[in-house]
């Protein structure tokens, strides 16, 4: 028999909730988030750290989950696509512009935009249409054409300017 | 207020589940299955030797480790030719797991099944399989010449060879005033959805029932073939689709090698067993399209107008034919597009090669169809000296001319009859848009500053809403919800919504109180798939037909409740009432939900509402029967609609390009459509679907390619390397629509979900063509591309 392998308790803060797992060294912190902590809203599209489909927020900074072992980042605050919600659990803004400017069709790679457009604008509050098509640039969608999402990364701004 | 939704540009159901996390596809669920992973060949093509698993089988978390010799009964048979045709007189399908030999790289020849997938994976890098090479074919040329064989026993490497035929070409191409030869090439791409594929598995042995989810798009089809081929009663089968993360075509497939393996190793195991397809295994081991060489003759008149049209298609069908040869059928039949062609002749060769299978990509034959005839239309113009859009005008199909029979059989094998369209009007539209006339003062004006810029165009008709027909099912529960469900599943066209909208304006009810299921058998259990862009045309009229014997129904039990004819009944906002009675008149309304309670005559009172139906509830007419002669309880319905050929949709696209005078950058500076897919259901989804079309149109135009080296290696499996469109790789598209209404379906609907991506090639061609002053004959087209074209040109 090959020997087992070693396992550690990693414990991350999650959408504000503390979570731990015991997994071995080479667990990626997106199957760590998805079959670990079973928070599935963030996808898996390519592995390579290409697609942007599992960009979370790590310590509020958007990382690609495919690439990160969930070791390495023991003790790290995590954004999901789960904690974009308001606190009501209603769509937060991000989520609300996608919806308004059908910027999704299958779904599938929207965590990973609204997670990315959710920090881009903690930077930049207000961009223009071209810097919010740059902002995106990193993301792959095979669904959209990404005008929408474009567009969706606008009207977040709005509602983001809105709130008191 | 009205319930009307039907044609509006509503948000979309399904978005508040999908935004917040909340969505599930396939990898989503069974956290507690087992995982599989396969070794599969590294090599084009070869015979598997020996299997040797000695380094694997002490790996801990090892469940099990199959070949093809432990595939019993029908599992181990060669996989099902889903669509046979006589012209396919040579048609192989491949193994579920390599059966002695293999061809293509990424074919499957072992499964492995652990306790999770990091396991699974260990395993298969200790399994050695020893091969005996055999020479591979790659290319369209290799497999034309056909010195080397992927079958032994295929000659030439042909598939199948069809012809199909209307006038008699030899002599109008011989009488032409005018002929042109054309020679071309579209490479391979592939539908590359963000989501993989994927198969779960549960085998309940007390009732000896299985349950699969599958990332398909078509799983009630999945539920005969596992059925057959596992050898199960169908009725203990489950198929669902559930969330699926695109598919554009790749997932129309089935029974995939994997789909029948799962399901297999989860009854072998009596355990939960998960497979999610990898980036890398998608690109080898699921399907690619597109690669076609063609050459065209064309003769016509010193006005342009096509006089004889000679195609000859060679298609790459990649190792295996499962879907048949339906992808060059419909290349050689859409490629006349909005045209008459005088006389026509094609001809194609589906060509075996060592690379992965060729199936249906979004589009499906369509755009090398459009690419060959739009590429013709401009050497007309060049060669005569005309506007292009002049020359296309003059061989359009008139609209007083619909229906227009081509004489040919399209790929539903039924007569390629267009049902309607306008398309002066769609050109008329479409110049405007994109300022066709005012074209020339801006290329001067560019080239005055140093700047290099054309524009082209390209024409399509897609045949869509193909049959054989699609079934919906609607039921009003006895709380006002509407829930309705359709066979065909869904992968992210919004069906959920556009269905709702259908079914809620048909019976008079607010959308959000419609639930639509998809893609579930055990909800729905006849129906043929999506693809072909048919969701909208089939199940929307199935559900239609439901919707509208359910409102028959309420309108009759209303019509008995309140002692009112139900011709003087209408349903507004979920409540039946006397046709234009003001809300809330006493006697004069009754609830949906109380109506679907009425419907049901119960012995048993579950809840208050339900105490209305009992025996002793209410009058009670004790001359009939509770339930009537030839009626059933409760408030639903079943519709189907099965057309009687496939209706057309068209459109037209103008680009406006810039090419780098000295690197040969190609960028696009507009992106104009103008689109006619008959009565909208919601504008809004139609343009996204549009938007997304485009996309890939682009992507397959200037980035997409499969790179294959000699020994039939895919060099840019990954998406590193294969160069799928991010954001800033697609132009702005602008759209403008016709609606010119289907005569074949009540709803007057036409296909929508493929359009964008049919002209993506043909259009960036023809206004690359104009940019550099030389014909493109060749996509998709890099910046190097383009660069040695200049080069070759400049040293003839």
């Amino acid at each position: 028999m090959s020997a087992a392998e070693e396992l550690y308790e990693v414990t991350l803060v999650v959408n504000g909730v503390p979570r731990s797992a015991t997994v071995p060294a080479r667990r990626l912190l997106s199957d760590f988030l998805r079959h670990d902590l079973e928070l599935t809203g963030t996808h898996v599209g390519c592995e390579h750290g290409v697609c942007g489909a599992c960009t979370v927020l790590v310590d509020g900074r958007p990382i690609r989950s495919c690439l990160q072992f969930a070791v390495t980042v023991d003790g790290a605050e995590v954004t999901t696509v789960e904690g974009c919600t308001r606190p009501d659990g209603e769509l937060g803004p991000v989520q609300q512009a996608f919806r308004d400017c059908h910027g999704l069709q299958c779904g599938f790679c929207t965590p990973g935009f609204v997670t990315t457009i959710t920090a881009y604008l903690e930077e930049n509050p207000a961009p223009t249409a071209e810097e919010a098509r740059e902002a995106i640039a990193g993301n792959l969608c095979r669904c959209t054409g990404y005008q929408n999402i474009v567009a969706s990364v606008l009207r977040a701004a709005e509602l983001r300017a809105e709130e008191p | 207020m009205t319930t009307r939704s039907f044609g509006e540009p509503i948000a979309r159901l399904e978005d508040p589940r999908l935004l917040t996390g909340r969505g599930r596809f396939l990898d989503d669920i069974g956290h507690r299955a087992l995982a599989a992973a396969f070794v599969r060949s590294p090599h084009a093509h070869a015979r598997i030797a020996d299997i040797d698993v000695t380094d694997a089988v002490d790996v801990e978390g090892l469940v099990a480790i199959f070949t093809h010799d432990d595939l019993d009964g029908r599992a181990g048979e060669p996989l099902p030719l889903l669509i046979p045709h006589e012209a396919l007189t040579h048609g192989r399908t491949g193994y579920a797991l390599a059966k002695d030999e293999v061809n293509h790289v990424g074919e499957p020849i072992v499964m492995v099944v652990a306790t999770d997938r990091y396991v699974a994976e260990d395993v298969c890098a200790r399994i050695r399989v020893d091969y005996e090479f055999l020479p591979p074919v790659v290319g369209i040329e290799a497999a034309r010449e056909a010195e080397l064989l992927v079958h032994d026993d295929v000659p030439g490497n042909v598939a199948a060879h069809m012809v199909q035929q209307n006038g008699d070409v030899e002599a109008a191409l011989a009488a032409a005033p005018h002929v042109l030869e054309l020679d071309l090439d579209i490479e391979r791409s592939a539908s590359t959805p963000l989501e993989g594929r994927g198969v779960h598995a549960r085998w309940d042995p007390d009732d000896a029932s299985l349950r699969v989810y599958t990332s398909t798009q078509a799983s009630t089809s999945v539920r005969a073939a596992l059925a057959a081929r596992l050898e199960l009663p169908l009725d203990r089968v489950e198929v669902v689709a559930p969330d699926v993360g695109g598919g554009f075509g790749v997932k129309i497939v089935h029974p995939w090698p994997e789909e029948v393996l799962v399901p297999w190793a989860a009854i072998r195991l009596g355990r939960e067993v998960k497979w999610t397809e990898d980036r890398r295994e998608h690109f080898v081991g699921a399907t690619h399209e597109r690669g076609q060489l063609q050459h065209v003759e064309v003769g016509f008149d010193d006005d342009g107008r096509l006089l004889g049209l000679d195609v000859t298609v060679w298609h790459d069908n990649g190792a295996y034919t499962p879907y048949g040869i339906i992808v060059p059928i419909i290349t050689t039949t859409q490629l006349l597009g909005p045209y008459k062609p005088g006389a026509y002749r094609a001809e194609f060769f589906s060509l075996y090669t060592n690379t992965v299978t060729v199936t249906p990509y979004r589009g499906a034959g369509r755009p090398q169809g459009c690419f060959a005839m739009e590429r013709t239309m401009d050497a007309i113009a060049a060669h005569l000296g005309l506007d292009r859009t002049v020359v296309r005008e003059r061989n359009f199909i008139r609209p007083d001319e619909m229906p227009y029979d081509h004489g040919l059989i399209f790929q539903d094998g039924r007569p390629l009859v267009y049902d309607s369209g306008d398309y002066p009007a769609t050109l008329d539209k479409l110049k405007k848009l994109i300022g066709w006339d005012e074209f020339e003062a801006f290329r001067a004006e560019a080239r005055a500053a140093g700047r290099r810029v054309g524009i082209g165009i390209a024409c399509y008709v897609e045949g869509t809403g193909v049959g054989p027909y699609e079934g919906g099912w609607v039921k009003v529960e006895t709380d006002g919800t509407v829930v309705a469900a359709t066979g065909l599943t869904t992968q992210g066209q919004g069906h959920r919504t556009v269905f709702a909208q259908v079914v809620a304006s048909e019976l008079g009810v607010p959308v959000d109180r419609v639930v639509v299921t998809t893609g579930d058998t055990r909800r729905f259990g006849y129906a043929v798939g999506t693809f072909a862009s048919r969701a909208a045309v089939m199940s929307g009229n199935a559900l239609a037909s439901a919707a509208r014997k359910v409102r028959e129904k309420a309108l009759r039990v209303a019509g008995e409740a309140l002692e009112a004819d139900p011709r003087d009944l209408e349903i507004v906002d979920g409540v039946v009432r006397v046709t234009g009675s003001p809300a809330g008149a006493p006697g004069a309304s009754i609830p949906l939900a109380t109506v679907a309670v009425l419907a049901n005559p119960l012995r048993y009172a579950f809840d208050r509402e339900a105490e209305r139906a009992t025996q002793f509830g209410g009058p009670v007419d004790f001359s009939k029967p509770p339930v009537a002669e030839g009626d059933s309880p409760g408030l639903e319905d079943t519709g189907f609609y099965s057309p009687p050929r496939s209706t057309f949709a068209n459109g037209m696209h103008a680009a406006i390009v810039e090419t780098d005078p000295d690197t040969a950058e190609i960028s696009i500076l507009r992106y104009c459509v103008v689109h006619d897919c008959g009565t909208l259901i919601n504008p809004r989804i139609v343009e996204g679907q549009i938007h997304g079309g485009v996309a890939q149109g682009v992507g397959g135009a200037l980035y997409e390619r499969m790179v294959y080296d000699d020994a039939g290696q895919l060099l840019n499996a990954s998406f590193m390397d294969f160069l799928m469109p991010y954001a800033t790789e697609v132009p702005v598209i602008e759209t403008d629509h016709l609606e010119t209404p289907s005569p074949l379906n009540p709803l007057g609907i036409k296909g929508a979900g493929e359009a964008g991506v049919i002209p993506g090639s043909a259009v960036l061609a023809s206004a690359i063509s104009d940019a550099e002053g030389f014909a493109v004959t060749r996509m998709p087209i890099s910046p190097s591309d383009l660069f040695s074209l200049r080069l070759a040109r400049e040293s003839r």
